[in-house]
C-alpha cells in the first residue's frame, strides 16, 4: 500500500493535509506536497482532509495517476518536511473552483 | 524570578495519559521555542495508549507511529512516569502545586450502553472489552469470550465494528505472525463462529467505515462478505448524500457493498453478513444469550441529517455472542469537571471549564476533550490548538512561579510507595517483549499483566 499525492494539489496547496499527519511524512516545493512512503504509514487521516481529493491511497489510485508513485518517492525526501499548516498557494481558491470543487 | 518558560523557570507541563494526544501536545510544548519540562504520567507501566491496545493488531504499520512518540521521548525534558494513575495516585491538587499546567489526555476508556432489556446477559460484551483483551490490555486479561455458537453480531459499523469483526473472521494463520496476545490467539483457535452479523442503525450510505478497512473483508483467506442487494436500495437523500463530490469517502464505501452483493456466493467456512437500518431492541436468553430483538429502521430528513426512526416491525436474530460497539465515554477523574452526558472534560478550546468558568491551570486534548471521533492523526491538529490556547494564557499571565516539577513528585510517590515506571524501565521491558516475540516469529509478545511487567524491572 502507498498513499500519494497528485497533480490537483499543484499551485493550491491548501495542506489541511498536513495538520491530520501523524507522523509528518509529507514534504513541500513552491508547487506542491508529495509523501515519503518510507515514513508514511498509510493511515488514511488526510485522504478526507484534503478539499481537492489530491491524495490516493493504494487501490484507489486511477491508473493514469499511477506515475505520481514514483514522483513521491522521489522527490518528498530530497525536500523540506512540512510539518504545519501553511498559507495556500495565491490562486488555491481558484483553482479549487476549478477543479469543481 | 525570571518569567516561566525561560531557562531559570521552566514551563512545566504534567500530561495524564500517553496515547497520541498526550504525544502530541508534548511535540508541540516541544515547539513552542521556551523552556518546557513534560512530565507525562500514564496509569499502565506502557506507553502509547490506544495505538498499542485499540489499533488492530493485524495493522501493524499503523502501530509505527510509535516511532515518532519515541523520538519526541528522547527530549531533554521529557519524563515518563507510568504506573501512575491520576486521581488515585497522586490527586490534581498536587499536580497544580508543582506544574504550571495539567494536560488531560486520559482518552475515553468506557463505553456507552444500548440501554435496553437484556444488556447484562452473559454474552453480551462491550467491543472494547474484546479490543482490550486481544491486544493484551492488563484490564482484560482474564475476560471470557464464548465462541461456541455459530453466530456472532456486532452493533455497530465504524472501524472499531470492522476490527472485531475482521479479527473474528479471520483464521489463525492470518493472526499468528501479528502482536496479537496468545490467550487470544488461543481462544481463537478454537472459535466456532462462522457467520458473523454487522449491524448498522442508519443505511449503506451513512456507514462509518473507511473503504480501505472496509474493502479487507473482501481479501480474507477463509470469510466471504455478504450484503443483499436489497439492502442498497437508496431513498432519494441517500442518494443525494453520496452524489455529493465531497462525500467521496461514503460513495466508495457504498461501492464496495455493491461489489459484496454482486459476488457469487462463496465457498469460503465464514460469512460476514453487513446488515442495515436495524437497531437493537432486546437480548433475550435464560442464563445468557440466545437472541436477538431487532426493530427495522426507515431514514427520514434531509440529506447528510438524516436520522433512523423504528417503524415497530422486529425481526430476530440467534445469536451466542454480541459486541456493542457504539461509542466511547471517557471515565471522570476525582478534581476535574467533567460532562457526564458527553462523556467528555467540558473545555472551551481545550481550555477546562466548570458550569461555563474557566478552571486554571487546566486544559485537555484528545478523545477526552472532543469525544470518541478522528484517527490517529486527527488527535495532532487538536492537540496543537490546545498547546496553543495553554501558550496564550502563560503569555498573558506572565506567571514568575517557579514550580518544582518532577523534583516534586518523586518524594510524593515514594512517600506513597507507587513503583513508577520511567521511560528507561520501559524500555526494558518493550525490549523484552521484542524478545519474547521473536521466538514466535511476532513483532512482540505483549506481557498482559503490570505484575509481570515491574517482576523484569526489580
Ligand atoms: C479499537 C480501536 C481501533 C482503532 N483503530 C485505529 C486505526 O486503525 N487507525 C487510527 O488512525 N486510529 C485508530 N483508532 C483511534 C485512535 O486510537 C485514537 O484516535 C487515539 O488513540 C486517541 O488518542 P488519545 O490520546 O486521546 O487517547 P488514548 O489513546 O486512549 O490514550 C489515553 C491514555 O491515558 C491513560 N489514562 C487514562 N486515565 C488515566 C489516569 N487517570 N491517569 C493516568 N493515565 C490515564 C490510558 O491508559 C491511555 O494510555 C482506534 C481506536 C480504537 C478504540
Ligand atoms: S490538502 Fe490536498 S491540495 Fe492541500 S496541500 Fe494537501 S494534498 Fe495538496
Ligand atoms: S496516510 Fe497518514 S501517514 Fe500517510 S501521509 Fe496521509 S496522514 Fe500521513
Amino acid at each position: 500500500m502507498t498513499t500519494i499525492v497528485t497533480d490537483n494539489c499543484k499551485g493550491c496547496r491548501f495542506t489541511d493535509c498536513v495538520s491530520v499527519c501523524p507522523v509528518s511524512c509529507f514534504h513541500y516545493d513552491d508547487e506542491m506536497l508529495y509523501i515519503d512512503p518510507d515514513v508514511c504509514i498509510d493511515c488514511s487521516a488526510c485522504i478526507p482532509e484534503c478539499p481537492v481529493q489530491a491524495i490516493y491511497e493504494g487501490d484507489d489510485i486511477p491508473e493514469d495517476k499511477e506515475h505520481w508513485i514514483a514522483i513521491n518517492a522521489e522527490r518528498a525526501p530530497e525536500l523540506p518536511v512540512c510539518e504545519e499548516q501553511m498559507d495556500p498557494l495565491p490562486g488555491a481558491e481558484e483553482r479549487k473552483t476549478e477543479l469543481g470543487f | 524570578m525570571s518569567n516561566s518558560g525561560t531557562g531559570h523557570n521552566p514551563l512545566r507541563v504534567a500530561i495524564v495519559g500517553s496515547g497520541p494526544s498526550g504525544f502530541y501536545a508534548t511535540e508541540a510544548l516541544f515547539k513552542s521555542g521556551l523552556t518546557v519540562q513534560v512530565t507525562m504520567l500514564e496509569r499502565l507501566p506502557s506507553p502509547f495508549g490506544l495505538v498499542r491496545s485499540g489499533v488492530a493488531p493485524d495493522h501493524q504499520k499503523l502501530k509505527q507511529a510509535i516511532k515518532l512518540y519515541e523520538k519526541i521521548a528522547q527530549n531533554d525534558g521529557f519524563t515518563f512516569l507510568g504506573n501512575v494513575t491520576v486521581g488515585k495516585d497522586l490527586t490534581v491538587d498536587e499536580l497544580k502545586q508543582n506544574y504550571h499546567a495539567v494536560i488531560f489526555t486520559c482518552g475515553a476508556e468506557s463505553d456507552r450502553k444500548l440501554g435496553i432489556p437484556g444488556e447484562e446477559l452473559k454474552g453480551s460484551h462491550t467491543a472494547t472489552e474484546f479490543v482490550g483483551w486481544y491486544n493484551g490490555h492488563p484490564d482484560y486479561r482474564d475476560r471470557e469470550f464464548d465462541l461456541s455458537h455459530p453466530n456472532a453480531v456486532i452493533i455497530g459499523q465504524g472501524n472499531v465494528a470492522a476490527d472485531v469483526s475482521r479479527i473474528l473472521s479471520k483464521t489463525v494463520d492470518e493472526l499468528k505472525h501479528t502482536d496479537i496476545a496468545q490467550h487470544a490467539l488461543d481462544v481463537l483457535a478454537e472459535s466456532r463462529v462462522s457467520d458473523i452479523y454487522v449491524i448498522g442503525r442508519r443505511g449503506p450510505a451513512q456507514a462509518k467505515f473507511t473503504p480501505k478497512e472496509l474493502r479487507e473483508f473482501g481479501e480474507l483467506a477463509n470469510c466471504d462478505p455478504v450484503v443483499n442487494p436489497d439492502d442498497l436500495k437508496l431513498n432519494a437523500a441517500s442518494q443525494a448524500e453520496l452524489e455529493d463530490k465531497a462525500n467521496a469517502g461514503n460513495a466508495k464505501v457504498y461501492q464496495l457493498f455493491r461489489d459484496f452483493s454482486e459476488r457469487k456466493s462463496g465457498s469460503k467456512q465464514r460469512r460476514c453478513h453487513f446488515m442495515f437500518l436495524l437497531s437493537p431492541k432486546a437480548l433475550i436468553g435464560d442464563n445468557r444469550l440466545q437472541k436477538l430483538v431487532l426493530e427495522i429502521n426507515i431514514l427520514s430528513g434531509d440529506a447528510f441529517n438524516q436520522s433512523a426512526r423504528g417503524t415497530g416491525e422486529t425481526i430476530e436474530l440467534e445469536t451466542g455472542i454480541l459486541f456493542r460497539s457504539i461509542g466511547y465515554r471517557g471515565v471522570p477523574i476525582p478534581g476535574v469537571p467533567f460532562d457526564d452526558k458527553r462523556g467528555i472534560i467540558p473545555n472551551t478550546d481545550g481550555r477546562v471549564t466548570e458550569s461555563g468558568k474557566f478552571m486554571s491551570q487546566l486544559y485537555t486534548a484528545g478523545w477526552i476533550k472532543r469525544g470518541p471521533t478522528g484517527i490517529i492523526g486527527t488527535n495532532r491538529a487538536d492537540s496543537v490548538a490546545t498547546v496553543n490556547a495553554l501558550l496564550e494564557d502563560i503569555q498573558q499571565n506572565s506567571t514568575k512561579d517557579g514550580k518544582a516539577g518532577v523534583e516534586g513528585l518523586i518524594p510524593l510517590l515514594q512517600a506513597k510507595n507507587i513503583r513508577y515506571v520511567t521511560y528507561p524501565d520501559w524500555g526494558k521491558i518493550d525490549t523484552a517483549e521484542i524478545n519474547a516475540g521473536k521466538k514466535k516469529n511476532k513483532p512482540r509478545e505483549k506481557f498482559t499483566r503490570v505484575k509481570e511487567m515491574l517482576g523484569l524491572l526489580d
